[in-house]
């Protein structure tokens, strides 16, 4: 026989229904007659009692030994809580009810019930037990209310185990009661080993009111079952004694009959809700506990850590790899608050008696849950059950919904993800469109938008590669990741923001594109740039690399120098001169704006006419070295009609003339604005710089129309005032324009690399796919091979 | 599917084996161990080499008339075999490298967890019903 294990109440009862069928004072067999009766008392099909008393051994030894009766009345309890009849299951299942014996069928029953009363005058109440038991809930507790001022000028102050011998009414619920309490104090003892980490449970213990918290712990599926039971037979309607009684005796019960019906009634709905439903008070323990393991809630718990912790709550390692396996939801090897607690709950479940789930349950899915809910004010009643027993359906808090608290906190912690996001992205305007465009799209097409523009700096396209990939990684649901993707794109924006002003600054050349974009119908490209928030980046990239090689220099430097040293030798030698005295007093708001490299549309936009003019200035006289070449070209430009000089250079020069001629002629218009009088002979000299030496003598002559047929000259020239620009570290604007016509060849350039690159990829694709056909009929052919050489 | 699935560990001793159980089991076990030899053999083949160049599926180590064995050895040298049935034309090669990717990353599961000792016996749930689903649908 297996060794039974009895708390004291169970010992007692039993001891007594012992005495009560050991009829011929024995002291060891119970008389089989008296106890198949008992038996039969309890209400239980003749099947079953045969059943438990094979188990029981009784049918093997052919009587019934004290042991055998024991073990037949703990089969007895188990049959009527509804639990299936197994040997094993005796010791295992801790909190079971006492086995309820109908009484008053017999009057030696009764006799044997005022036996199991201590007191004297319990005679009377005995016709009533069996009326009470069998009697609706609402008499049961107008039968009870009257003995309980019996019982109260009891002293109970012995034990609570002792009080309810005195209310023999209640006796087998009291029993049932005090099985409570007992097996209150069969987990207690539990939990009190691990020491320190589960004071909690140690405290509760202590009390009566424990016994109420028990109660509740056994909301889980076995106290369902028995919930079930209980309201099947009549004893059950009992029920709701049982938490006022276990109350502290003083507590009368009459008092709150209604509230423990309500009570009731709420424990038995929420237990039917969700076993594994983790109370505020629980969550707000486990939160603490991971506190002390881990200090930040967003963190996780290593696994050798929680492995020490868990450990201290003596389960089985198998049990624990067990619970591990169940709780870390992402496989990680740590665990996150929400993985930390389901994983508590479970131990705590399990310590409890209550079999591990196959899988995680829905309420112990990792979710974020507000933190604030769980600071709420826990009613007495649940923190009682909470430091009795972390495991309990507690009525009051339960949200009714937990599938919706879970989907609602899912959504949450997801809007919460992309509200962190879009915030960041909302930092700086130009990325967030680039952001969207992000997110849809798949890598290959994000790349095409950086592409045409990009020039490279991989520092930049490395971060927008962050940014596309922070952008997918959004949706992972683990908080660390969800940590860094934010922090990412908000450091490359941040980047990209302090970039953009940097270049801005540092080069006007990203100005000018910028702004001459708004004015140029050609610069279309740069016009992308600014309206395509994918372009900031792109933008910078524009703007990041140092100005093109010195390549444009030399056709800007042609013509430009040749008529700024033009202008210069023509500047101190004749300042007298009309043209010229008109042409230093309009030099000098050019270069300031351009120099400061304040973008402005117009200005930037001078900057083309402008370098004749800055060149003009004396401070930059020294930064041109180019001027010697510039008077090489010149002379050389001289010699040859610039058209040719123009025809020499690169078909993108001609663009780039073809734009900078365009910024010439709003140059010319900003110039007009400026000083009417003075623009007139201004443009003149603006275009005079590009003009051959005879030639400018003539614009200055024509008006500014006629000048514009001279386009194919001013390109040149502009080209040259490109690269006089581009000499200028504060001016490069008029390389601008030539880098504009070379980014766009490079655009188209890139523009077709894509194409290609992803038609490779797809013919790779296709390749792949062939050479894995290839080798599944390989493989095929392999085996009806064998069958070949039959 | 898999008639038998094992895993060894780098000792060459079982941490997990299960297998139909129509059969004898003694027969599969006794075939894992003799395709150790095999595996041994494919490993130290490449031994010269470094271990990422060795690739982890080593396909077919040896067909008998019943069945055929496949191996798979991971960079800590923990070994996957299966055996499948030789009747079961239809598996492609493709199809047995996913399973053992598969038991791969279910491996990898459990020694995630901190409660694995490693050179225990394998005990994980969800091992187990990954393996299960890998294995022949035997009533």
């Amino acid at each position: 026989m297996e060794s039974l294990t009895l708390s004291d109440v169970e010992q007692k009862y039993y001891s007594e229904l012992f005495l009560s069928c050991d009829v011929d004072n024995t002291k060891k067999v119970a008389s089989n007659g008296k106890v198949l009766d008992l038996f039969r008392a309890a209400q239980l099909s003749n099947e079953v009692v045969h059943q438990i008393t094979e188990l029981c051994g009784a049918t093997r030894l052919g009587h019934f030994g004290r042991s055998q009766f024991y073990i037949a009345l703990k089969l007895i309890a188990l049959a009527q809580s509804g639990l299936p009849l197994r040997v094993e299951s005796l010791n295992s299942v801790r909190d079971l009810p006492l086995p309820r014996f109908v009484m008053g069928k017999n009057e030696q029953e009764t006799r044997h019930a005022v036996m199991f009363a201590d007191t004297e005058n319990q005679g009377p109440y005995f016709p009533r037990p069996p009326g009470r038991v069998q009697a609706k809930k609402v008499s049961a507790h107008e039968m009870i209310q009257p003995c309980v001022p019996t019982v109260d000028p009891q002293p109970d102050t012995t034990s609570p185990v002792v009080s309810p011998h005195q209310s023999p009414p209640t006796s087998p619920h009291a029993w049932r009661k005090h099985k409570r309490q007992a097996s209150g104090g069969n987990v207690d003892r539990q939990p009190s080993v691990p020491g320190v980490v589960w004071p909690p449970f140690r405290e509760a213990q202590p009390g009566p009111v424990t016994g109420d918290g028990m109660w509740s712990a056994h909301s889980p599926p076995p106290v369902q079952e028995s919930w079930v039971s209980f309201t099947d037979t009549p004893p059950s309607s009992t029920l709701p004694m049982h938490p006022p009684s276990a109350q502290p005796e003083s507590t009368t019960v009459r008092t709150v009959p209604s509230a423990m019906t309500t009570n009731e009634i709420q424990r038995q709905i929420s237990g039917y809700d969700d076993p594994w439903k983790i109370t505020d008070e629980q969550r707000q323990y486990y939160i603490n506990q991971f506190k002390t393991i881990q200090a930040d809630l967003t963190g996780l718990i290593p696994g050798s850590a929680a492995k020490e912790f868990f450990t201290k709550s003596k389960l089985p390692i198998l049990e624990l790899s067990h619970i591990w396996e169940l709780s870390d939801f992402d496989k990680d090897g740590a665990l996150t608050l929400d993985e930390f607690c389901a994983a508590f709950h479970l131990v705590v479940a399990r310590k409890n008696g209550y079999d591990l789930p196959e899988k995680l349950p829905e309420s112990l899915m990792p979710k974020l849950i507000d933190l604030d809910d769980s600071a709420g004010v826990p009613e007495p009643a649940t923190e009682v059950d909470f430091s009795a027993s972390p495991v309990e359906v507690t009525p009051n808090k339960s949200p009714s919904m937990p599938s919706l608290n879970q989907n609602w906190s899912e959504l949450n912690q997801s809007n919460e993800q992309w509200e962190t996001f879009s915030e960041r992205s909302s930092s700086s305007q130009t990325l967030t469109q680039f952001d969207s465009n992000i997110a849809p799209a798949d890598p290959d097409t994000a790349i095409v938008h950086p592409v045409p523009i990009r020039m490279t700096p991989s520092k930049i396209h490395m971060q927008e590669m962050e940014l596309k990939r922070t952008g997918s990684d959004h949706t992972h649901p683990t908080s660390p990741l969800m940590a860094n993707p934010p922090e990412l794109s908000d450091e490359t924006k941040l980047a990209a923001t302090i970039k953009f002003p940097g270049t801005t600054v540092g080069d006007g050349y990203s100005s000018s594109d910028s702004f001459t974009s708004d004015q140029e119908p050609i610069s279309s490209a740069v016009n992308r740039q600014r309206s395509h928030s994918g372009t900031s980046p792109e933008g910078l990239k524009v703007v990041a690399p140092p100005p093109p090689p010195p390549r444009p220099h030399a056709s800007h430097s042609r013509s430009s120098s040749l008529d700024m040293n033009r202008n210069f030798a023509a500047v101190p030698a004749g300042p007298q001169q009309p043209g010229v005295v008109a042409f230093p007093p309009a030099v000098p708001p050019r270069p300031l704006p351009t120099q400061t490299s304040v973008p402005h549309g117009h200005r930037s936009v001078e900057g083309d006419g402008l370098p004749a003019h800055t060149s003009t200035s004396p401070h930059q006289m020294p930064e041109q070295p180019n001027f010697a070449d510039f008077s090489q070209f010149q002379a050389f430009a001289v010699d040859q009609p610039a058209d040719d000089g123009e025809n020499t250079s690169d078909s993108g020069q001609a663009e780039r003339c073809a734009e900078t001629t365009g910024t010439m002629k709003t140059a010319k218009n900003d110039i007009q604005s400026e000083e009417r009088n003075a623009t007139t002979v201004n443009s003149a000299k603006v275009s005079t710089p590009l003009a051959p030496p005879p030639k400018p003598v003539r614009r200055r002559l024509k008006s500014e129309d006629e000048l514009r047929p001279d386009v194919e000259d001013l390109p040149q020239k502009s080209n040259v005032i490109a690269t006089v620009l581009a000499t200028q570290p504060s001016i490069p604007r008029s390389i601008g324009k030539d880098k504009k016509a070379i980014q766009a060849s490079i655009r188209r350039n890139k523009e077709t690399n894509t194409v290609l690159a992803r038609l490779n990829s797809e013919l790779q694709q296709q390749l792949k796919d062939l050479l894995e056909e290839r080798i599944s009929l390989e493989v095929q052919l392999e085996q009806l091979r064998p069958f070949s050489h039959l | 599917m898999a008639v038998c699935i094992a895993v060894i560990a780098k000792e060459n001793c079982p941490l997990y084996i299960r297998s139909v159980p129509t059969q004898g089991e003694l027969k599969f076990h006794y075939t894992v161990h003799t395709s150790l030899d095999v595996v041994e053999e494919k490993i130290s083949g490449v031994g010269k080499a470094l271990a990422d160049q060795r690739e982890l599926y080593l396909g077919l180590l040896y067909p008998t008339e019943d069945y055929k064995v496949y191996g798979y050895v991971t960079n800590s040298k923990v070994k996957f075999v299966i055996v499948v049935d030789s009747s079961n034309t239809s598996l492609r090669d493709n199809e047995i490298r996913s399973m053992f990717r598969k038991l791969h990353n279910s491996f990898t599961d459990v020694m995630c967890n901190p409660f694995y000792n490693p050179g225990d016996p394998i005990q994980s749930k969800a091992f187990d019903s990954i393996v299960s689903t890998m294995m022949v649908q035997a009533c």
